[in-house]
């Protein structure tokens, strides 16, 4: 099993952006071994505590789903898998997160980099109004960089068909990125966030803004990308979750209450609050 | 209460809601009027002595007919430009510090500075850099209006900048930010570029605003009746040039005065038309 130093999470290290396309991104774990391991986290806003001591190890190339009633802290969770909730002013982290044995949040460790190797779509579909779809996708390569023509070219194919839209747009490649419809919209940010061949994908409820049927397409999309990428999910569709995820974590007032397997976790939860939430009795 | 009463009150609505549409119907007729009042007087005045060689030609000597206002009106974009160079990458990224960096504390007391500094008079920055420049090089020059007018366009452009940035939502910030791309790439290359037309129009707009001082230029660029070979002299400029026209003795000089302000007019209102396109489009794009 190839180690990871430390230094790879250093400013100038070796990138998806580096690796040569075609490839998935290389996951140095055995599967046994987790992708995160999180321990007595807690996250403060200010004076609001938004996560009290959570504990869990999320498995690296399987479906984690995180469930819970608004405002239980399950999108702040998700943030600081990726340090995207240091954006908010004013907060405060205990605790620790270890990605494969290196801790993220380490005095070395740039949020840039591992932002990289953890990819997020947001809740509201956000191509970047200015650009063409092909520049969507291509803009976190260029940005970092990337100038080879044909690198970048097999990796807008790669990344299109991954995210299922490269039939769609094939031929309309150089129009704008909002011209598309909203589901379409939403898998060309999942593109985007897969163009960097990052390891990780956190989703922070993708269909709640989106019709039945792009929904479907997105959660079948979701299952294929399950083989290369870890993938973590926060949904407010409690049959969302028990459709495309291996494993569930419930999460109330900030505290994770139950983590399994997704099938026993709402077929036979051990925790009261579990229950009384999956079977509609609150949230 | 009977029907007849309630039909009156019905009335009196009426008449009320009649009344207070005239009187801001009124309102806005005088809003319109003044400009509409310039104009047509400029016209009237000076659109008879604007022919080829007003744009073509130096001043004439007293006495003599004919000449133009060539080197005014050259002049006037020297300084424009030697304005933009100060005005338009300060306030730029005065702005972005402002809509992307400061802490609130910071912000607000920038802010506060930038409004002041709006507010006061034109001719004080003249004053002002006659005092730190003119009189240092012992010379009233170009570069000295220059920077008379680009000291004026910083905190506009600082705050329209800080506006337009602030419109673009956060969802684009966080999109780039989580593709790993630095936080000074997301401002320049998403950020400013999603707003790119908002601050554009800030800068037409600042620059519409400046075109036509004359007080900031008074002890800096003084005015030439002839071109300027050398920025470190003086340079004329359309105001100045106005201004000295039209408080002087001579008829021909006055006619010329209305065609130079005819000008300036015409030449504000066309920023202003391309700002108009400007922010249509913009708007329809952001929302």
């Amino acid at each position: 099993m190839p180690v990871k130093t430390m230094s790879s999470f250093e400013p100038n290290a070796q990138t998806g952006a580096a690796t040569s396309p075609g490839v998935p991104a290389e996951s140095p774990s055995s599967p046994a071994e987790p992708a995160f391991k999180v321990n007595n986290l807690s996250i403060w806003y200010g004076e609001k505590q938004a996560i009290k001591n959570v504990s869990i190890d999320i498995p690296a190339k399987a479906i984690t789903a995180i469930i819970g009633p608004s405002g239980c802290g399950k999108s702040t969770f998700l943030r600081c898998l990726n340090r995207m909730h240091e954006l908010v002013p004013r907060t405060r982290l205990e605790g620790d997160i270890h990605f494969y044995g290196e801790d993220l949040y380490g005095p070395t460790v740039d949020p840039a980099v591992v932002r990289r190797r953890v990819g997020m779509v947001f809740q509201k579909s956000n191509p970047f109004p200015t650009m063409s779809i092909e520049e969507n996708v291509l803009v976190g390569l260029r940005l970092n960089g990337v100038r080879d023509r044909r690198f970048l070219n097999e990796r807008l194919e790669q990344s299109l068909r991954r995210s299922a839209l490269w039939e769609e747009v094939k031929h309309d490649l150089k129009k704008p990125g909002m011209s598309i419809s909203g589901g379409q919209q939403q898998r060309l940010c999942i593109a985007r966030a897969l163009a960097v061949e990052p390891e990780v994908l956190l989703m922070d409820e993708p269909c709640s803004a989106l019709d039945p049927i792009a929904t479907a397409k997105i959660e079948e999309l979701i299952r294929e990308l399950r083989d290369k990428y870890t993938i973590v999910i926060v949904t407010h569709n409690m049959q969302q979750a028990s459709r495309v995820s291996d494993k569930t974590a419930f999460f109330y007032v900030g505290e994770l209450i139950e983590f399994g397997d997704t099938t026993q976790l709402f077929n036979r939860p051990s925790e009261r609050q579990t229950e009384d939430y999956i079977t509609g009795r609150f949230g | 209460m009977n029907r007849s009463s309630s039909n009156n009150q019905h009335h009196w609505r009426k008449l009320k809601s009649a009344l207070a549409s005239g009187l801001a119907f009124t309102s806005a007729l005088l809003v319109i009027s003044p400009l509409a009042l310039v104009f047509f007087y400029l016209l009237i005045s000076g659109a008879t002595s604007l022919n080829w060689a007003f744009f073509t030609h130096l001043p004439a000597p007293v006495g003599e007919k004919g000449g133009g206002m060539a080197n005014a009106i050259v002049g006037t974009l020297e300084l424009l430009g030697l304005a933009s160079i100060v005005g338009i990458p300060v306030g730029i990224l005065g702005g972005v510090y402002l809509a992307e960096y400061g802490s609130a504390r910071i912000n607000w007391g920038l802010r506060f500075v930038a409004d002041v500094l709006n507010g006061v008079p034109s001719i004080t920055w003249g004053v002002v850099v006659y005092g730190l420049v003119v009189l240092r090089f012992k010379s009233f020059s170009a570069y000295a209006g220059g920077l008379a007018l680009g000291l004026m366009m910083i905190p506009l452009i600082m705050r329209t900048t800080e506006e337009v940035l602030l419109l673009v939502p956060n969802g684009y910030r966080e999109a780039s930010l989580a593709l790993g791309i630095s936080r000074w790439r997301t401002i320049v290359n998403i950020v400013m570029k999603t707003a790119s037309k908002g601050i554009v129009t800030g800068i037409l707009l600042a620059l519409a605003r400046i075109a036509g001082e004359t007080a900031p230029l008074l002890f800096t660029a003084f005015g030439n009746h002839f071109w300027n070979r050398n920025l470190t002299e003086p340079i004329a400029a359309l105001p100045l040039q106005i201004f000295s026209y039209a408080i002087s003795p001579y008829d021909d000089w006055h006619r010329q005065a209305w065609a130079g302000a005819l000008v300036l007019v015409v030449g504000i209102f066309i920023i202003n038309l391309l700002v108009r396109v400007l922010t249509r489009e913009r708007t329809a794009r952001l929302i």
